[in-house]
């Protein structure tokens, strides 16, 4: 899933402080389940906020409504009846959602209230950790499962550096050394020949560096 | 045993702490009550077995939005007593009362509801 944190209440306040009224979006997919952006923390932003105006004798409508998702235009286009009411949108879904928001609504300001991170997986009922960079060419069958791009501090392909010690990483004492964990699995896989195979250089052109990516299945098309 | 404690107190029964959630306390505040706490059950003797835990995790992160928004954290606060304690709950409620009292009403009053207790 794709995991967000949401915005201090002072940013998003500042934020919305030319505005009276906003229609505050949730998303029910990705950020519902990381607790960041559902239906739960819209209602709880929305009573932040208007808690915070009352308290400066200031006035504010908000109108609380959670899409199914705000990265597919026909679930976006349920708030075109009533978007118009409202001066700004405040959305609360990772940074594709209120993007694509914005190019529905070409006329309406639309503000983040998150802070998307990465993708990742929900270690226990409120932790999550990041396991994916979508970097385009994905090499686990390489390396026991593990990504070495998205849970090595460097990234390196061919590991561990001088800075793993005991299994953690240098950068942060709680932090795995990825590159340990891919010996621990592959030894448990009993393929721990695998980890004589040199990585070459990666080609980056599937990941960022060749510019926003963009997939096209014909056969789906209409 | 007819015990006092103060009027202003207002008693919203649920059938234990760990059905209130946060959204239920900061609408509390939105309706202009001055604080509040939640009387639960001494630790540990939880009929649902973690419902008064649950409830204090979530007033501890009700504090942080209280932080957030300006009210101060001291509004809403976590207690705990048998139902067998009259006693405590008499005293609870005057303790908070002072307390709420020292910090004075709350800058999103509306009416005249003083304070609220859930649990």
């Amino acid at each position: 899933m794709i995991v967000a944190n949401r915005k201090t209440l002072e940013e998003i306040l500042a934020m919305l402080k030319p505005y009276k009224k906003v229609l505050l979006l949730g998303c029910n997919e990705c950020v519902t389940v990381c607790a960041t952006g559902g239906e739960r923390e819209v209602g709880v932003l929305a009573s932040e906020l208007r808690l915070s105006r009352a308290k400066e004798g200031q006035e504010i409508e908000i109108k609380e409504q959670t899409l199914e998702r705000q990265c597919d235009h026909e679930y976006i286009d349920q708030v075109r009846p009533f978007v118009g009411d409202y001066e700004v949108i405040l959305s609360m879904a990772c940074g594709a959602g209120i993007q694509y928001v914005g190019e529905k609504y070409r006329t309406k300001p639309v503000l983040p209230a998150v802070n998307t991170t990465f993708l990742g997986v929900t270690l226990e009922q409120g932790v999550w950790s990041e396991r994916c960079q979508g970097c385009g060419t994905c090499i686990l069958d390489q390396t026991g499962g593990i990504c070495p791009i998205a849970r090595c501090a460097k990234s390196l392909l061919n590991g561990p550096c001088g800075g793993s010690s005991n299994g953690k990483c240098e950068v942060d004492k709680d932090l795995d050394c990825a590159w340990q964990l891919i010996v621990d699995r592959l030894k448990e896989l009993g393929q721990l020949d695998r980890y004589e195979e040199i990585i070459p250089v990666k080609d980056w052109t599937t990941s960022r560096d060749g510019g926003p990516r963009r997939r096209i299945r014909e056969d789906l098309k209409l | 045993m007819r015990l006092n404690y103060p009027t202003n107190v207002k008693i919203v029964k649920v059938p234990c702490t760990g059905r209130v959630d946060v959204l239920l306390i900061l609408k509390a505040f939105e309706s202009g009550v001055d604080g509040v706490y939640l009387a639960g059950c001494l630790e540990g003797e939880c009929h649902f077995l973690r419902g008064n835990l649950r409830a204090k995790k979530r007033v501890q992160y009700v504090k942080t939005l209280l932080d957030e928004v300006g009210l101060g954290s001291g509004r809403v606060e976590m207690y705990n007593m048998s139902s067998a304690q009259g006693q405590r709950f008499a005293e609870v409620a005057r303790e908070m009362t002072e307390k709420i009292r020292s910090l004075g009403p709350s800058p999103v009053k509306k009416q005249g509801v003083r304070s609220k207790v859930i649990g």
